[in-house]
This record gives structure tokens, sequence and C-alpha cells, in this order.
């Protein structure tokens, strides 16, 4: 029991993430409003997001910029050493994410301002009705 | 340094940028720079393609530099060939879509022809890169205009479509993105062939690299709608506008393909896809599975659209249990199936785009009489049916072969069984409409009734040439079928 | 012994395909489309007996078009088999392409155009399947003429052609599909080729019941062949006008499903394997069944089409009870019928058709006395049905007694037994049609009233008379074909 707890402690930042995408997938399956189903949609590509950003910490570690040629923690003369800053290579990826998240979205919220008016309505059960009328 | 591959992948994106200047200026200049976009793609395509055939891979920095830092563009033997296909599917596609696409979308029509642009540097860009993240992000690019694109077709119900496509969607790339990340703990590198020598080193029983490549696979599996996770296909290629379901049914699930053998072959390596992991049966019966259920619920359509796209979900299926089977005969004809059916599914498009540019709905109804008004569209659709259905000359008969080979060589009877059934269905469903196209109307006298009808009203010339260079690839691709495997593939599979 | 590599065997399966967008631009001057028709004919028929003294002089001629893999590339080899098959399809299409010409005219159909094309395509693939070199070229033709055929089946768009022409597809594609693909696919797979070779291409990898399920989707898969139970698109496709029945379901479609059973027993298995394994029997057997059951429901048909489709379903299988026999004698007799049983049943379709023409008449019983007014056809039927029965002087006699002397030469008195009933059963149901038509009463028209002389449109007779000599005159001389057979089968 111990060792669970600890394994759990140890790597909370994965479990996190897994509780946030489990979340985020529920919404999207099994809510009935198109806006609920786009905000688990949010969700879930956050808890990936936050993932990622997690993977670069090190422990005792610095945010990564490098100030000037000398001075600044943990420079002699030119050479850096990784363990002292937290990987940024992470960071920069999730950038690109986060874009890619919010054009998602976009273009979701988009379609659904389109499907409100041409339906008057968001909820998924009402429009399968208005479809097979059609 | 030679920047072809750079021109390839960036001439549409900077055509998408002028198209979409000209559409202030005027409207019909936004088609004219897509096609010289897309004709320039072409024409670099077949430089490279003319390259790696001469001196092996093709690696190109971005930008200069170097990786594992940077991002590079490799082209082997494979992608070369999925390069070239992509580039002259888009432009033959554009040059049918000039009257289809003002008929469809007329207030719109600059909009249209942007997104496809972009569309196409999607594409390109999946299939050239050597990144794993920057995979992910043109994947992303690909998804995102195809979500809009197919929201330009009908009023409501496209829009429907394109939101389930854009929540499937999500979560497959999304699983991709995780996949990626569980590779970067592991190897810290995303150049996939930096990651791939780093991999060897790694311990087979690694659960991490496990949990990286079943996320990889399932994310890409989502994105080519194996069943049963296909269920956004069938309607996103039904109610999107014709112009641009005919690019997008032959092309974007067979570049996923493309990426799960990539993944397969060149990142995670066939020795510890095949001997280490045991997926590989179960993984068949799924394919089997697929093209069953892709069969047999194209047999219960009365649309000749959705019974298309029930078709291209059976063929998804051909590929992943070809590629499965687990020798190089079921690699090299899952890989010769990316061509072939690439090639099929658009010169069925484009005979449907043919079709319903005259006929305006697609319903079985509706069908009759039309070798009659449409003999040379209909040739076309016959042919590529014929391929579809495994009949030789045509290139499906091609892979088939060496798919139904593979399987016996992997003693995969149940594979073999699904590709015999699957190529009769497919016979039933075909000339179900032929008949109903051949007949016209059920004549009600016995004998030989007048035949003064029949008037043709084709599809525009625009609208045939591609069709006819399509079908005659589709036969050249078959009995150049040899040489195809010993000069492309095989090199690839060594 | 050597291969000369020639452009011959391509040219001539190319000349049918080529002419079809001239027949296509002529739509609208039918002479001049009927011109090219004759043209191609002849100078297709022309290069394929120009290969002949080649071929008789031991040789084969090879040419190899596009190479799949080792062993199984698309290419053409033509030996006696080949020839002698190349040989009846491109001279009877010929005279066929004459009687076309009437029947059409004579019944004043419609979509002339379309008939002829998709018939120059049929003829084409024929030619391509006579001279394949291997198992998928084969293939491939065959496939190639399930497809041309369907338009010339279903060609008067009505309710029955409908059903008809889905039926013949149905039973075609769907065996060659289900069954050959895999069973090639499976040989491919042991052997590695599946060049035709005179020992067979089987090195010892087969067991007995592999080589017997393999050897039954062979010969079930070809349902061309007419093999019962897959035999009832036969009839079904009488629907068709006369000349594509003539032709293609007595001479090319139906001989293709036999030649190709013919070369996969003699050139896959080969005689040793199939002898070591007793298969030859088993397939004598089934064979047999065709052979007999056929027969008897030819009996009990009243419309003339259909019993001589049952008549044909007949015949064919006497090809494969010759070819399973695996001696000599047998099989000369089995595939020299090809020859006899072509000339003589296609003389009989053309009689059929010309009494359709001529009286409106499709059913036997209206035929009674109808032998007065139409003596030259009723002669050449009568010249015809001793063709198909195997009686002298025609060539039939020649087969029939080869096949029968191959089965008290092997002792198989059962068979031989099957043999004969067969051709007394065959005597049964073609010899009252010419007797009653020559003194029959006919029912419509008063006892003694004068009958006068009114035959078909020359067109329809010159060919009937022609195949009917034709029959006659391979009893006297059929040696350059036993030949032909002898060096292709290396007996």
């Amino acid at each position: 029991m111990t060792e669970l707890l600890a394994l759990i402690v140890a790597k909370y930042n994965f479990w996190l993430y897994i509780i946030l995408m489990m979340i985020g997938l529920y919404a999207m399956i099994a809510k009935n409003n198109l806006m609920k189903k786009l905000v688990g949609m949010n969700i879930f590509q956050t808890a990936i997001i936050l993932f990622y950003v997690s993977i670069g910490y090190k422990h005792g570690a610095t945010l990564p910029i490098i100030q000037g040629d000398h001075g600044g923690h943990g420079t002699h003369g030119g050479v850096i050493h990784a363990a002292e800053y937290i990987n940024p290579l992470p960071h920069v990826l999730m950038l690109t994410a986060i874009v890619v998240s919010v054009a998602t979205f976009g273009v979701a919220m988009a379609l659904c301002v389109r499907v409100y008016r041409r339906y008057q309505t968001l909820e998924e059960d009402e429009l399968r009705i208005r479809l097979s009328e059609k | 340094m030679n920047h072809m591959p750079a021109i390839l992948v960036l001439a549409p994106l900077s055509g998408a940028f002028f198209s979409g200047l000209a559409a202030w200026i005027k409207p019909w200049l936004s088609f004219y720079i897509a096609l010289a976009a897309t004709c320039l793609s072409g024409v670099a395509a077949i430089c490279v393609l003319g390259d790696v055939m001469a001196a092996g891979t093709v690696q190109y920095r971005m930008a200069g530099w170097a990786p594992p830092m940077g991002i590079e563009l490799r082209i082997d033997p494979l992608n070369a060939m999925v390069l070239v296909l992509i580039s002259a599917i888009a432009f033959l596609n554009l040059v049918a879509s000039a009257r289809s696409v003002d008929r469809e979308i007329p207030d719109r029509a600059p909009s249209f022809y942007v997104m496809y642009q972009l569309f196409v540097v999607g594409l390109l860009g999946v299939s050239a890169t050597g990144d794993l993240f920057n995979l992910y992000v043109l994947i992303e690019i690909t998804s995102l205009t195809s979500y809009t694109m197919i929201a330009l077709g009908e009023e409501g119900r496209s829009h429907l479509a394109a939101l389930n496509y854009i929540f499937i969607g999500v979560i497959g790339a999304s699983f991709y993105l995780l996949g990626v990340g569980y590779l970067y703990i592991t190897t810290g590198s995303l150049n996939m062939q930096d990651v791939a020598v780093i991999l060897q080193q790694i311990p087979g029983s690694s659960s991490a690299v496990l949990t990286a490549f079943v996320l990889c696979i399932l994310g890409v599996w989502i994105k080519m709608a194996l069943f049963p996770l296909h269920v956004w296909l069938p309607n996103a290629y039904a109610f999107a506008p014709v112009g641009f379901a005919r690019v997008v049914a032959p092309l974007m699930t067979k570049v996923m393909v493309y990426v799960m053998v990539r993944l397969m072959v060149t990142v995670f390596g066939l020795e510890y896809v095949f001997n280490t992991l045991h997926l590989a049966d179960i993984v068949v019966w799924l394919g089997v599975i697929a093209i069953l259920a892709g069969a047999f619920m194209a047999l219960f359509q009365t649309d000749l659209r959705k019974m298309l796209t029930y078709i291209i979900v059976c063929e998804i299926g051909y590929m992943v249990g070809g590629a499965w089977l687990g020798n190089t005969l079921g690699m090299a004809g899952a890989i010769l199936h990316i061509l072939n059916d690439a090639l099929m599914t658009f010169a069925l498009f484009l005979a449907l785009g043919n079709i319903v540019y005259v006929r305006k709905q697609v319903a079985f109804s509706n069908l009759q009489g039309l070798f009659a008004a449409m003999p040379w569209t209909m040739a076309g659709l016959v042919l590529a049916a014929l391929s579809i259905i495994g009949v030789p000359p045509t290139c499906g008969f091609f892979s088939k072969w060496y798919l139904v080979l593979g399987a016996f060589e992997a003693g995969a009877y149940h594979f073999a069984a699904a590709l015999i059934i699957s190529s009769l269905v497919c016979a039933v469903l075909f000339f179900k409409v032929f008949e109903i196209c051949f007949f016209g109307p059920m004549a009600t006298s016995h004998g030989h009734h007048d035949h003064g009808g029949g008037v043709m009203t084709e599809a525009p010339v625009s609208m045939l040439v591609p069709l006819g260079l399509v079908s005659t690839a589709i036969v050249a691709a078959g009995v150049y079928a040899g040489t195809i495997v010993n000069t492309l593939i095989l090199p690839f599979l060594q | 012994m050597e291969s000369i590599i020639s452009y011959k065997p391509l040219l001539a399966v190319l000349i049918p395909v080529l002419v079809i967008p001239v027949l296509m631009s002529s739509a609208r001057r039918p002479n001049v489309r009927e011109a090219w028709v004759f043209a191609a004919g002849f100078i297709m028929f022309a290069l394929v007996v120009s290969m002949t003294p080649v071929i008789l002089a031991g040789h084969r001629i090879e040419l190899t078009l596009f190479r799949l893999m080792p062993g199984a590339d698309i290419a053409f080899r033509v030996d006696g088999l080949g020839m002698l098959f190349a040989l009846v399809a491109s001279s009877l299409y010929i005279v066929t392409s004459l009687y076309s010409i009437g029947y059409m005219r004579g019944l004043k159909e419609h979509g002339q155009t379309r008939f002829v094309s998709f018939f120059a395509l049929a003829i084409a693939s024929t030619i391509g399947a006579a001279f394949s070199a291997n198992l998928v070229t084969l293939y491939l033709f065959y496939e190639m003429l399930s497809l041309a055929t369907y338009p010339l089946v279903a060609h008067h768009e009505d309710a029955t052609s409908r059903i008809s022409a889905r039926r013949y597809l149905t039973f075609i594609l769907g065996t060659s599909i289900g069954l050959v693909l895999p069973a090639m696919i499976y040989c491919y797979h042991v052997t590695g080729t599946l060049e035709f070779s005179t020992s067979g291409i089987f090195a010892g990898q087969l067991s007995k019941p592999g080589a017997t399920v393999l050897v039954l989707m062979f010969v079930f898969g070809f349902a061309k062949a007419g093999v019962m139970p897959f035999h009832s698109w036969l009839p079904a496709a009488m629907v068709a006008p006369t000349p594509v029945s003539a032709l293609l379901h007595a001479v090319a479609v139906v001989k293709v499903g036999v030649f190709s059973i013919v070369r996969v027993l003699t050139g896959i298995f080969g005689v040793d394997l199939l002898g070591a394994f007793h298969l030859g029997t088993l397939v004598m057997v089934i064979a047999s069944i065709t052979i007999l059951v056929s027969s008897c429901i030819a009996l009990s048909q009243d419309e003339l089409k259909r019993r001589l489709a049952f008549s044909t379903i007949s015949q064919l299988s006497y090809i494969i009870f010759g070819v399973a026999m695996l001696s000599s004698m047998g099989q000369l007799g089995g595939v020299i019928h090809i020859l006899m049983h072509a000339f003589g049943k296609i003389t009989l379709f053309f009689c059929a058709g010309a009494i359709f023409v001529a009286t409106g008449k499709k059913y036997i019983s209206q035929m009674k006395g109808l032998g007065r007014q139409m003596p030259v056809t009723f002669a050449a039927f009568f010249i015809g049905s001793l063709g198909v029965i195997g009686l002298p002087p025609t060539g039939g006699f020649y087969s029939k007694w080869h096949l029968i002397s191959g089965t008290l030469e092997a002792g198989q008195t059962v068979f031989m037994v099957v043999l004969l009933l067969s051709s007394f059963l065959n005597a049964c149901y073609f010899l009252p049609i010419v007797f009653q038509g020559f003194f029959g009463k006919p029912d419509d028209a008063p006892v003694n009233a004068p009958v006068t002389v009114r035959e078909a449109n020359l067109c329809l007779v010159v060919p009937l008379a022609i195949t009917a000599l034709a029959s006659m005159a391979l009893f006297f001389f059929p040696q350059m074909f036993v030949d032909l057979i002898v060096l292709g089968l290396n007996l």
C-alpha cells in the first residue's frame, strides 16, 4: 500500500493529467450540449499541454534564461550546465500546441454558431431529431 | 543546396497567401494562383523523386539548422512516391474543380482555394517531414483546413459532420501528441532518425516505449478511420463539397497510413513491432473486421456517395492488415495499396463529381440511363470500380496479389479470405450500380424498344480530362506494379 | 525446339481492340463499320495463320510484356494448344461477323455499334487467353472476356436481359474471384511460378488433400466451362442475340473456360501429379455427371436455343473428360473436340438464328415441316447435329472415336458407357428436330398446301453453309490440328 502511495505521490503530475484528460473525454462523449463538448475538448487538450510542460521540470533548476557572458548562476566562462535549467523545449513545443488548440476551438465555435443559427438549438438529442425530420 | 524539398512543401503556402490577397482584386485570380502553386509543387515532387532514385535518401535542413535540433525534411523512396501522388492529385483535382466550385460555393470560391492550398501544404508536409513534432503540427494543419472545408458544404448537415469530425479528430491528434511526449521522455529527441537510433539502446520491455507506440498508433488509426474508429468519415465526406471530397478521400486517410508505416518501419523499427510486441495477430484481425464491416456497410447504402465512403473504410482495412502481417510481401502490398487506392478513390470521386455536376443528387434512383448520358464519365467509373474489385490489369488486382501472397506466407488465411470476400462484395456493389445506370428505367416492354433516347449530357472537358488521366494511371500502375515495387518499395524496406 | 520472340501475338490481340474507336466513329455509316470489322477479322486471322508454320515445325513464339514478379509476368507464349484455339476463334469470328450483319439488320436491332465494339473486345480477349504464357495472363484475359461480354448478353435491355445478365456475371465473376484467384495465388505461394510447363509446376510440394482442393477450385472456378452446378448462366445467357450465343457461348466464352481448365490440368498440375493422386478419375466423374444430367435436361427443353445451350454444357464436359483421362488418346480426343464441337455447334446456332429471322419461331414444337421451307438451313442443322452427336462424315466422329478408344484402352468401361449413353441422348434430342422439320406436318398450315422455299437472307445462310461444310471437311483433313495438339501437349 505504501509503495502504491509513494508511486502516486512521485508521479503526481501524470495522475493529474490523466484525471484531467478523463474529465475532458467524459465531457466530449457524455454531455449533450455542443458547447460543453467543446469545453471538454479544450480540457482534454490542456491536460496534454500540462503533461508536456511538467516533463521539463527538474528539481532545483531555474528558469531557462541565460544572463550575459559572465555571472548568473552556474556559468563558468561560457559553459552552461543543463541540469541547472529546466528544459525549455517542451514549453516551446507547447506554444505551438496551444496555438493549434485555440485555432481548433475557434473553428469549432464558429461551427457551433452556424449550427445554432440554423437549428436554434445546441442540444445533441434535439439536433438528431431535427436532422431525421429533414 | 538543392532547395526542391522546401519549394515542394512551401509553394502552396505562398500560393495560399497570394490567393487570399488576389481575392480582393479579382476572384478568379485565386484559382489560377492555386493552380500554379500546385503545379510548381508537382514539378518539385518529380525532381525530388528523381533525386531520390538516383542518389538515395534526400535530407533537407529547414533554415540550415542541423538535426536533431533543427527540423529536417527526409525523403526516401517511400515518401517520394507519396509526395508525387499528393501533388499530382491536388493539381488534377483543381483542374476538375474549376467549374464545380463555382457552382457549389458561388460566393466563397477564393476562400476555398486558400484553404485548399493550406490543406495541400499540410499533406505534403506530413509526408516529407523527418521530425515527430513537426508531423503533429502538420497533421493539425491538414485537419483544421479539412474541418473548415467540410463545413463549406450543405448548410447544417455539413457543419454537424465537421463538428463530429473535430471531436474525434482532436482525440486522435492528441493521442499522437501524447505518444510523441512519451518518446521525448525516453529518448530526448524528436527527430525520427535520431529517435530510431536511441530506441535501439532501450530494452524492449520498457513500458514507456510501449505506451508511446500504442498512443501514436491509436492516434493515427483514428485519423485514418480504421473500423471502429471510422464513425466520422462517412458523414464528413458525404456532406463536404464535392471539390473537397474529391481530394480528401484519396489522400487524407492514405497519408495517415503512410504515417503508420513510417512509425512502424523507421521510428520504432520492424524488429520491435513484430518481435517484441505481440500485437500483430490482433491487428490483422482488426484489419479483417474493418474490411468486412466496410464492405457490408457499403452494401446497405442507397446513395452513391455514402457507398464510396464506406469502401474507403474497407480499403483502409486492407492496408492496416497488410502492414501488420509481418512479412515483406504484406508490407509491400500495403504500401503499393497506398498508391493504388489513392488513384482508384480519386478516379471514383472524380466520376462522382461529374455525375453530381450534371445530376445534382446521386441517390441510386437518380442514376438511371447514365451509360448513355455520360459515357466517358461512366467509362472512368467502370475502370475505377474494376480496380476496386480487383480485376487485372488494373492496379487494384496487383496490390491484392501482394497482400494475399503475404497473407498466405504469414499463414493469415482469415485475412486472405477477407480480401476475397470483399472483392466479391464490391463486385456486387458496383454491378448493382452499373445495372441501374445501364438499363435505365425498368422497361415494361419485352424486346427491342426504341433506342432513340440517350441524349449525351456529359460533364465539361475540364472535368473529363483529369478522369481520363487518372484512369490511364490506374492501368499503368497496374502493369508496372512490378517496376514500382522493385524500384521504390523494396529498396525502402531493405 | 527454339523460342522465337515476335510481336505477332500482341498484334493479333491488339488489332480488334484498336479497331474499336474506328468502329465507334463510323456509327452512322453502317457499311463502312462492317467493312472495318471484316478488315480487322481478316488481318487477325492472317496473323494467326502466319504463325502456324513456326508452331508446326516444333518451335514456340514468345513475348513478355510486363514483368510483375518472377514467374508471374504478363507474357504470351504460342504453342500448339494455343494455336489451335486461336485458329478456331479467329476463323469463326469472320464467319460470325458476316452472320451478325444479316441477323442484326434483318431484325433491325438497336445499338449495333456497341454490339460490334464489344464483340471485337471479346474476340481480342479470347485470342489473348489462347496465347497466354502463364496463369496470371490467362486470368487477366479471362476476366476481360467476362466484362466484355456483359453488354452483349444484356443487349436487349429489357427485364429478362437484366436478370440473365446479372446471373451471368454472378456465376462467372463470383467463381473466378472466389475460387480461381485464391487458388492461383496459393499455387504461386507454394511454387514461386505460374508458367505453364509440360510436367506441371509442382515439385512434390502438394499433398493429396491440398491437390484435390486446388483441382476442384480450378475446375469449378472456371465457370465458363459450364461444369455443374455452375452452369445455369449458359441457358440464361441465351436471351442475347443469336450471333452472341453462336460465337461466344458456343465458341469463345465457353471454350476459354474449357481451355483454361485444360491448361491448368496439363500445364500447372501435370499428368503425373494428377495420376499419382487419382485426380484424373475424380475430374472424369464430375465431367460425367455434367454430361449425363445436361443431356437429360436438354431433352426436356422446347426452346431451341435452350436445348442447344444444354447440349453445349454437355459437350464441354467431354473436353474436360478427355483431358482428365490422362492418356494420349483421351487428351487428343478431348482437345480436338474443342475444334470439332466449335464448328458443329456454331452451325446449329446459326440455323436457330436463321429460323428466327425468317419465321420468328423459337420453339421446336413450332418447327414441324419447316425443313421443306428452309432446306439449306435444315440440311446444315443435320450436319451440325451429326458433328455434335459424333457420327461420320463429320469431324465430331474423330473426337468421339478417340474418347471412346481412350476409355477402352484404360479399361474404364463405366466411362465408356457414359460416353455411349450420352451420344444416344444427343441423337434423341437432335435428330427428331431434323426429322420433324423435313417430314412433319406444320400445325398452322393446311396439309397439302404448296410450300415455297424461303430461306433467311444470304448473309445468314452463307455462314451456316460454310461452317457445316467445314465440319465435314474436318473429318477428312484433321491432320494439321492433330499435329498442333501433339506438339502442344507433348503427347
